[in-house]
């Protein structure tokens, strides 16, 4: 069922399916190292479906539920400019290309993984795999804890300890900091 | 652990989405436990590989559980631990996306998104501890996380690059 309401960039017609899909399988495969960058390049500086705001706040929507950010937001966004049409077929042009692809380089991988330099080749790679991770935490958690100091960055210090250090499984953790922390942001208001 | 791999890929990856605020990333830790310390599907350094095939695929980072699915059971295995992992999430999004918009300015909700972010950021800050812990054998492989990290800090490089030189460096040898 279309929901209208749901669509603020009113001026701008409303994408077909099939572009919706294209658009998605446009960002999943040029999304090397993680697809958000990509996304937020083709609806809001390509096509211009959303402004920034729109964007920042479906994401942030996104972001919000559990699971994968970006299957969240293909199906938020997918919704919001297709109904559950839209929705289905934002979601399949963003997960169809990579299973095929990371299948067929799973199936090397088992077949050749034992090779010597095909090891020592991802073993450059995992490590700075690794890196480009701690930088993105890094980028994420600069305005938090440059900020004036408060409960946010003592409930993510903990979160990572639980999981990194004391190595308690992660729904624990969640389960024990989440309403904390929510709480903590319910009194702040 | 008696069931078959098919049912325990399915449960644990659509009990682990539902738990994974923060994205998969937040979810590699325990991914990691799972598969390398519960079950036994895979040893330490297959689980980094399986990460860094992953980021070289193109697409969202998730498309790791469809290898580690691969690996325990085949194309099936692949197929059926991919829509554990987004199927159940995808009906929670389907849903909460119709009601969202219509709290926008409620106390509840801002404080949900306000408390939800530092726990967020502390689970991704532990995806990359365990990667580095695990990728890192020696002082090379740390240097190589270590640039890395500065570098994608610091600049607007394309991370493929930063790949393909660390690739090149492994290469090489070093590590």
């Amino acid at each position: 069922m279309p929901n209208p309401e749901a669509a603020p960039g009113a001026t701008i017609e409303r994408p077909s399916l099939y572009e919706l899909f294209k658009a998605f399988t446009i960002v999943s495969v040029s999304g090397f190292g993680g697809a958000l960058p990509w996304a937020r390049r083709m609806i809001v500086e390509q096509r211009r479906w959303m402004t920034t705001e729109e964007f920042n706040e479906a994401f942030a929507l996104s972001q919000f539920l559990p699971g994968p950010n970006l299957v969240n937001f293909s199906v938020v966004f997918g919704l919001r400019f297709g109904g559950p049409f839209g929705a289905v077929v934002t979601l399949a042009g963003l997960m169809v290309p990579p299973l095929v692809i990371v299948i067929i380089l799973g199936v090397l991988y088992e077949r050749f993984g034992d090779l010597e330099v095909l090891s020592r080749m991802l073993s450059g790679i995992t490590a700075a795999a690794a890196g480009l991770l701690i930088a993105v935490v890094a980028k994420m958690a600069a305005p938090m804890f440059l900020k004036q100091w408060n409960s946010a960055p003592v409930i993510a210090i903990l979160a990572f300890a639980g999981v990194a250090i004391m190595h308690w499984p992660l729904p624990l953790v969640f389960a024990v900091l989440a309403p904390v922390s929510i709480g903590l942001a319910w009194f702040k208001r | 652990m008696n069931e078959s791999p098919l049912t325990a890929l399915f449960g644990y990856f659509a009990m682990l989405s539902l738990f994974a605020v923060g994205g998969a990333n937040a979810a590699i830790p325990e991914m990691h436990r799972i598969a390398v310390e519960v079950m036994g599907w895979m040893t330490n350094r297959q689980f980094a590989d399986m990460f860094a095939i992953a980021q070289l695929s193109p697409g969202p980072n998730v498309i790791i559980v469809t290898l580690i699915g691969y690996h325990v059971a085949g194309i099936t295995g692949a197929l059926v631990a991919t829509v554990g992992m987004c199927g159940p999430t995808c009906l929670v999004a389907f849903g909460v996306a119709h009601v969202w918009d219509r709290f926008k300015d409620a106390p509840w909700r801002i404080a949900i998104q306000a408390g939800l972010v530092p726990v967020s950021l502390g689970l991704i800050g532990a995806s990359a501890f365990v990667l580095a812990h695990a990728a890192d054998n020696n002082v090379y492989a740390g240097a190589i996380t270590a640039v890395t990290a500065v570098v994608a800090f610091a600049t607007r490089i394309n991370p493929l690059w930063i790949f393909a030189v660390g690739g090149l460096l492994g290469l090489s040898g070093w590590l």
